[in-house]
């Protein structure tokens, strides 16, 4: 999540599958709340957010595609 | 400047007995024109039916598409494909064109229009010549920009110049005119057109840099950008919006300098070198007969016949109408008691050549609406008016 | 690229019990490389919809396999017209209307690009109408996504060919009282070879249809309808941009290979999305090749096609 660039369009809110994220307290520099992953025990990694967000904002990722995006990079290091 | 030869596949080396329109043609395949956009419009119609037919074998591409507008922008597409590009029209189309001009103008894309000039305004004279768009050439799509322009007067001169525009075109990267008009376009002489090892092409600015460091809008003291192309992976934005050195948007009023500073110096800074008037008896001349196109050769027997009559009558004409050849007449104004600017509109680069004489010499404009070509004895009357 | 591949046919129930990433591990978006990322934020205001069809494209873009060097982007003027300056392909933003024939230029010039031209209704059907009514019946091998969002966003909401009958816009103060255009039947009728329409609700069938669209050989047509929350939606008192997608997600009807002249919009009322055509005819270059070598015969060479 760049919570910088959100304006709080709430698209993510709304459409995601698991609800699991809802609206920060704070305000970001432009004024607007930002989503926040309240349930992450819920989130899917669907990344149906990451489509949705209009702004570039936010993004889900599965956990083992994540995995396997360490792996990768610890390998490129490893090579370099 | 980059050099090369012509490609002799565009090169139809030999004696041809042919129009303007179709000289024209021979002379842009010459300067490695492969892409062409066009829309019919008479008298330039011929001009793109002889690329059409020419371009299959040659290899490039011609489509007439739906209209001028389309056409104006489909050419700077192809340039930006690394294409040397040209549209065709007259005036009618080349208003619909205007706008296309300005984003030739600040995206830098070489690129020529010809427009065959005809009597205007609006439809007009359709099959009929004028030399009425000089001055939208120059000032017809809004804001500030520099274009050039070039105003042939025999088929012959259609082919060489031609070149030339292509030349000067990727040289500045700024959209070219080539001003013909309805009697260049449809005369008939002698065109030769040399081996294409004597014809000399300049290439695009390509850059050497590479996509990390390459920015498409920096340029050095010459003020005039390297290109690249779509596809070389350099991943380029080009915009029609005020934009920093990147190509990015930039909307405030430093940037607008920066590019405008740049836009136009790039040819005020270059204005000597863009020079390009044929003199002829001009040592000792008293009255210069200012002319272009067409006007130029019927301006030549009433320069002839007032030389008969002992008076000292000298001829100037603009090959390179736009930049205007300020200093040209400058100098001619401290020793010449007039000029006299015949030409067929009602008064258009005559204004130009005031505005350079600054009142050290009379300028008589010797208007014509159009329809026809002057009489030699209209442009002589004037002459003996002011010679005597 | 370095990102993970994705399925767009996933959703939220596989993996369950997904944890988020440990604290502190940076991940980027993984969109982020297809952006020019010093240019974002972009402009486009809170919950307008462009951003989400600028998403579903990357997706396509990503699973389409094509080359990013030789993928251009062109857009007319407009809101939509500023998507080109946000990609990181070679991109070009042109002038109103204009932004297919500057494609076609630059497809004729050089074929081994895959263009992609990407404007708003007004753009794309008021002032460039005619471009695209030739460009589809010439079968140009160009993409062509139109974010509809039935006004001109960028001067204020003023009516567009797009803006449903009854609704209210700056310059129709009153209500628009002119028929619009039905966007799908339009491109059918000039000869498109895939013409679909999905509305910003419908990310994933949206992500696929662009992935087919850059697939596709021929003059391509997606329709992606998108909210425009600040002017069209505030102005007839439709809520902020998840109400317009509620309204998306409500009235739509998936009804594939229907009839275009069915699928026409109307004021909030029922919306047909689907892929209406996918049909295959010689484009422009090809049927020029073809009549040429035909014509020629062996003094022709191919134009635009690599030898060896």
């Amino acid at each position: 999540m760049r919570t910088e660039v959100c304006k709080g369009c709430s698209y993510c809110l709304d459409f995601c599958p698991s609800k699991c994220i809802e609206f920060s307290k704070d305000f970001n520099a432009k004024g607007y709340h930002y989503p926040v992953l309240v349930r992450p025990e819920d989130c899917s990694g669907c990344d149906l957010c990451g489509l949705y967000c209009p702004d570039f904002a936010i993004f889900g990722v599965r956990l083992k595609d994540l995995e396997k995006r360490i792996q990768a990079r610890h390998a490129e290091a490893k090579a370099a | 400047m980059n050099l090369t030869k012509a490609d002799p596949k565009g090169v139809l080396t030999g004696h041809h007995f042919m129009d303007g329109d179709h000289a024209a043609c021979e002379g842009a395949l010459a300067a490695g024109c492969r892409f062409v956009a066009g829309y019919p419009i008479t008298p330039s119609t011929e001009v793109v039916e002889r690329f059409a037919q020419r371009i299959p074998l040659i290899g490039g591409v011609f489509i007439q598409m739906e209209d001028e507008i389309a056409s104006s922008i489909a050419i700077l597409g192809a340039a930006w494909a690394g294409r040397k590009v040209m549209t065709v029209t007259s005036g009618p189309g080349l208003s619909l064109m205007m706008e296309h001009v300005g984003l030739a103008a600040i995206t830098e894309t070489p690129c020529v229009f010809v427009d065959v000039q005809r009597g205007g305004p609006s439809t007009g004279l359709p099959t009929l010549p004028a030399q009425a768009d000089m001055m939208q050439a120059r000032w017809g799509s809004h804001g500030d920009y520099e274009p050039i322009a070039l105003s042939p007067n025999s088929p012959q001169e259609c082919f060489d110049l031609m070149i030339k525009a292509f030349n000067l075109a990727e040289l500045y990267r700024v959209p070219v005119f080539f001003m013909m008009d309805e009697v260049v376009g449809h005369m008939t002489e002698r065109v030769v057109i040399p081996e294409a090892s004597a014809i000399e092409i300049v290439e695009r600015r390509w850059t050497r840099k590479p996509p990390g460091e390459y920015r498409p809008y920096a340029a050095g003291d010459d003020l005039v950008p390297e290109m690249v192309k779509a596809g070389d992976g350099y991943r380029i934005h080009i915009t029609g919006l005020t934009h920093d050195e990147r190509g990015y948007p930039a909307m405030n009023a430093a940037a607008q300098k920066r590019m405008m500073e740049r836009l136009v110096g790039k040819i005020r800074n270059n204005r000597e070198k863009l020079i390009d008037v044929r003199g002829a008896h001009l040592d000792d001349a008293e009255v210069v007969v200012v002319s272009f196109g067409i006007t130029s050769r019927v301006s030549g027997p009433a320069i002839e016949e007032a030389r008969k009559q002992g008076f000292k009558v000298g001829h100037l004409r603009l090959v390179i109408t736009w930049p205007f050849p300020v200093s040209v007449i400058q100098q001619l104004a401290s020793r010449v008691k007039a000029f006299v600017v015949p030409e067929l509109n009602m008064g258009q680069m005559v204004l130009e050549v005031e505005r350079a004489a600054a009142g050290k010499a009379r300028v008589i404009s010797v208007p014509h609406a159009g329809g026809t070509v002057h009489e030699p004895q209209e442009i002589l009357d004037r002459i003996l008016e002011f010679a005597r | 690229m370095s990102n993970a591949s994705r399925d767009t046919e996933t959703c939220a129930m596989e993996d369950a019990g997904a944890v988020a990433p440990a604290p502190g591990l940076e991940m980027q978006n993984p969109i982020m490389p297809y952006l020019r990322q010093e240019r974002i934020p972009h402009i486009w205001c809170p919950g307008c919809g462009i951003g989400t069809t600028v998403n579903c494209f990357i997706r396509g873009l990503e699973e389409s396999g094509l080359d990013l060097n030789k993928v251009a982007i062109v857009s007319g003027i407009g809101c939509t017209g500023r998507v080109a300056g946000y990609m990181n392909l070679d991109s070009f933003h042109t002038t109103h209307g204009r932004p297919i024939p500057f494609a076609t230029g630059l497809k004729l010039a050089n074929p081994e690009l895959k263009v992609v031209v990407y404007s708003g209704d007004g753009d794309l059907f008021a002032i460039g109408g005619n471009h695209f009514f030739h460009a589809a019946r010439r079968n140009m091998d160009i993409m062509v996504v139109c974010v509809n969002n039935h006004t001109y966003g960028m001067t204020g909401g003023q009516v567009a060919p797009t803006t449903p009958l009854g609704a209210t816009v700056s310059t129709m103060p009153f209500g628009n009282f002119e028929d619009s255009f039905n966007l799908p039947f339009v491109a059918d009728a000039c000869g498109a070879v895939y013409v679909a329409r999905w509305t910003v609700y419908h990310v994933k069938q949206l992500a696929r249809a662009m992935k087919e669209g850059l697939a596709k050989k021929g003059f391509v047509f997606i329709e992606a309808l998108a909210p425009c929350p600040t002017l069209y939606s505030r102005r007839n008192k439709l809520g902020d941009g998840v109400d317009q997608l509620k309204y998306f997600k409500e009235k739509s009807v998936i009804r594939h290979g229907a009839n275009t002249k069915d699928v026409g919009l109307s004021f909030q009322g029922e919306i047909v999305v689907g892929k209406f055509v996918d049909r295959e005819r010689p484009t422009w270059l090809d049927a020029m090749n073809e009549h040429f070598a035909a014509h020629f015969g062996d003094q022709y060479q191919p134009y635009g096609v690599h030898h060896g």
